[in-house]
C-alpha cells in the first residue's frame, strides 16, 4: 500500500493541476497558474523518486540512473523551449505533445511486458492496450504535425491515391489487433506480446495516416486534439499503474483538450470531422487558372505612405508573414506614426492569425502593442466599410474571400476579416504564392488592391520613412 | 484501490477538466493547449515507477528512454508556456523599443 504521505503529496499535486488548468483561462492568472502547474508537476516527481519503496515491495532500483534520465530530458526541455523562437512556437507544443504520448506508450509496453503481474485483469489489459494505441498515434501523428509547421515537408493536404479506403482499413486492423489482445489469452492466460507489437506498429502507422490530410490551417486544431489524446493515454497508463494522480492529470488534460480542440474548431467555423476528413471530400482544388496572367496592381513604399498618411481610418491585418519576417516591432513604428498624425488605427487579429488561435496575441504582445488596439474579429468586420485602408501584412487566408463565395475552397466556411469591404486594401506579400491552405485570393486582383512585394521587415521600413517624410 | 474507485476518480475529473476551461477567452487558447501539454508531461511519474522496478535490460532501456521523453515534455511545456504568458505582461512600459 502506497504511504499516506506520498497519496497526500499527489491530493496536492492534483489540486495544483486543477488550479493550473483554471489559473490559464483567464489573462490575470494565466501565468501564475502555469506555474501552480509546474509545482505539482515537481511535487509529484520529486515524490515518485522515493516512492517505489512500499509501493513494489521492493526498494526503487536504479535511482541513479533514473534521476540521470530525468535531467537530460529536463535539460532537453528547458533548452528547446527556451530557444524556440515565438514563430516556431506550435510546432514545439506538437513535438512537446509527441513525445509525452510516445512516453506513456513506452510505460504501458513496459508494464505489459514485465513478467511480474501475471494476474493482470481484463480491465488493467484494455487500459493498456489503449494507452499503446492512443499514445503511439498522439506520438506520430505530432511528429508529423511538427514537419509540417517547420515546412520540413508541404503543408499542403496530401492525399495518397485511395486514401480513404487504406485509412479505414488499417482503423480496421488496429482496432482489431487491439480486441484480439484483450479478449484471446493464452492457455496460462497471458495476452500475447506479438500482438502488442503489432498493435504498436499499426497504431504508429494511424498516427500518420490521421495527419496527412490535414492542411494548412487546421493544423492547430490536430496539434489540439492530439494533445487530448496523449491526455486520455496518460490517464489510462494512469489506471495500469493503479496510480491516481496520473488518472486525474491526464484526465483533466483529456477533457479541457477536448473542449478546447471544439472551440478552437468552432472558431475556424467547420465541424471537427471536416477538419480531419474534410481532404478526402475536396476535388483535387486546382489553382492551375491563368494566374499569371491577370492583372495585378503593384505599388511603390512612398504610394503607401501616401495612402496611410491620408487616410481617416486604418486597419491593420497582421498574419504569419509578419511574425516571420520579426517585423512586429516596425509595424508598431508605423502605427504610432500614424496615430501621431491622428489616424484612427487598429489591428484585427482574426481568431487563427498565426498559426494557432491566440498566436498572433502572443506575437503582438512581444513587440509592446498596447492590448486595447488589438480588436477581435466579430468586433472589427463591421468597421470595414468605413475605413479608407485596409493593410493586410502577410495574412492571405484569413481575408480570402473564397471561404465566403466558393463552397469547393477548402477553407469555404471560415469566418474571415472582410477587407474586401474596405476602400482600399494594400498587401503587403513576398510573391503571389497563395498562402497556407493553397487557395487564390481574389481580393488580390480587385482594382481596389494595391500590392507592396517584398519581405514584411523591409516593406514596413520603408513605408515607415517614407512616412515621416511626407 | 479498487476498480470502480479509479473510475469515480475518472469520471469526476472529466467534469471538472471540461468545467475549468469552459470560459477560457480565444486570446488563451494556445498558452491553454501548451499548458495542458505540460500537464500531461507527469506522465514521468509513471515512466519513474516502471523504470524502478524494471527486471529485463530491455525493461529498463524502454524506461529510461520514456523517463527522457516525459521530462522533455514536462519540463519544456511549462518553460515554453511561461514565455508566452511573460508577453501578457499588465502594463507594458510607456516607449520602450528595441
Amino acid at each position: 500500500m502506497t504511504p499516506t504521505w506520498v497519496r497526500l503529496a499527489e491530493l496536492a499535486a492534483s489540486v495544483l493541476f486543477i488550479l493550473a488548468l483554471k489559473g490559464l483561462s483567464s489573462p490575470k492568472t494565466a501565468r501564475r497558474g502555469n506555474l501552480l502547474g509546474a509545482t505539482g508537476a515537481t511535487v509529484a516527481t520529486v515524490v515518485a523518486f522515493f516512492y517505489g519503496e512500499k509501493f513494489y515491495g521492493g526498494p526503487i532500483q536504479h535511482l541513479p540512473l533514473i534521476i540521470i534520465a530525468t535531467a537530460i530530458g529536463s535539460v532537453i526541455g528547458w533548452i528547446a523551449a527556451k530557444r524556440v523562437q515565438m514563430t516556431q512556437m506550435p510546432q514545439m507544443v506538437a513535438l512537446f505533445n509527441g513525445v509525452g504520448g510516445g512516453a506513456a506508450a513506452v510505460v504501458s509496453t513496459i508494464e505489459f511486458l514485465s513478467a511480474g503481474d501475471p494476474a493482470q485483469t481484463r480491465a488493467a489489459l484494455a487500459a493498456t492496450v489503449f494507452t499503446v494505441m492512443v499514445g503511439s498515434v498522439s506520438f506520430t501523428g505530432s511528429i508529423l504535425t511538427f514537419m509540417k509547421l517547420q515546412e520540413l515537408m508541404t503543408s499542403r493536404p496530401v492525399v495518397i491515391p485511395a486514401g480513404r479506403y487504406i485509412t479505414s482499413l488499417m482503423g480496421l486492423l488496429t482496432v482489431g489487433s487491439a480486441v484480439v489482445l484483450v479478449t484471446w489469452l493464452d492457455s496460462a492466460g497471458n495476452a500475447s506480446s506479438t500482438f502488442l507489437f503489432i498493435l504498436l506498429g499499426l497504431s504508429l502507422v494511424m498516427g500518420l495516416l490521421l495527419v496527412l490530410p490535414v492542411g494548412g490551417a487546421d493544423v492547430p486544431i490536430v496539434i489540439s486534439l492530439l494533445n487530448a489524446f496523449t491526455g486520455l493515454s496518460v490517464a489510462a497508463s494512469g489506471y495500469v499503474l493503479g496510480n491516481v494522480l496520473l488518472i486525474v492529470a491526464g484526465t483533466l488534460v483529456g477533457a479541457s483538450g477536448t473542449l478546447l480542440t471544439r472551440m478552437m474548431a468552432q472558431a475556424m467555423g467547420r465541424p471537427l470531422t471536416n477538419t480531419l476528413f474534410g481532404a478526402f471530400k475536396a476535388k483535387a482544388a486546382t489553382s492551375a487558372g491563368p494566374t499569371e496572367e491577370r492583372p495585378i496592381k503593384s505599388a511603390s513604399p512612398e504610394d503607401v505612405a501616401i495612402m496611410l498618411a491620408y487616410a481617416r481610418k486604418v486597419i491593420i491585418v497582421p498574419g504569419y508573414g509578419l511574425a516571420v519576417a520579426q517585423a512586429q516591432n516596425t509595424i508598431r513604428e508605423l502605427v504610432e506614426l500614424l496615430q501621431a498624425k491622428g489616424i484612427v488605427v487598429d489591428y484585427a487579429i482574426h481568431p487563427v492569425a498565426g498559426r494557432m488561435p491566440g498566436h498572433m496575441n502572443v506575437l503582438l504582445a512581444e513587440a509592446n502593442v498596447p492590448y486595447e488596439q488589438l480588436k477581435e474579429m466579430d468586433e472589427i468586420n463591421p468597421e470595414f466599410a468605413e475605413t479608407d485602408v485596409a493593410l493586410v501584412v502577410g495574412a492571405n487566408d484569413v481575408v480570402n474571400p473564397a471561404a465566403r463565395n466558393d463552397p469547393s475552397a477548402p477553407i469555404y466556411g471560415m469566418p474571415i476579416l472582410n477587407v474586401d469591404q474596405a476602400h482600399q486594401v494594400v498587401f503587403l506579400k513576398r510573391s503571389m504564392r497563395p498562402g497556407f491552405a493553397g487557395i487564390e485570393n481574389e481580393v488580390l486582383f480587385d482594382p481596389r488592391t494595391s500590392l507592396l512585394f517584398g519581405d514584411a521587415k523591409d516593406s514596413l521600413t520603408k513605408v515607415v520613412s517614407a512616412v515621416k517624410s511626407l | 484501490m479498487d476498480a470502480i474507485a479509479l473510475l469515480t476518480i475518472f469520471v469526476l475529473s472529466i467534469f471538472v477538466g471540461m468545467e475549468v476551461v469552459s470560459k477560457v477567452s480565444a486570446v488563451l487558447h494556445t498558452p491553454l493547449m501548451s499548458g495542458a501539454n505540460a500537464i500531461h508531461g507527469v506522465v514521468l511519474v509513471g515512466a519513474i515507477l516502471v523504470t524502478g522496478k524494471a527486471n529485463t535490460s530491455l525493461e529498463l532501456g524502454l524506461g529510461l528512454a520514456a523517463i527522457v521523453l516525459a521530462a522533455i515534455n514536462m519540463v519544456g511545456g511549462f518553460v515554453v508556456t511561461d514565455r508566452m504568458l511573460e508577453m501578457f505582461k499588465p502594463k507594458p512600459k510607456e516607449g520602450e523599443s528595441k
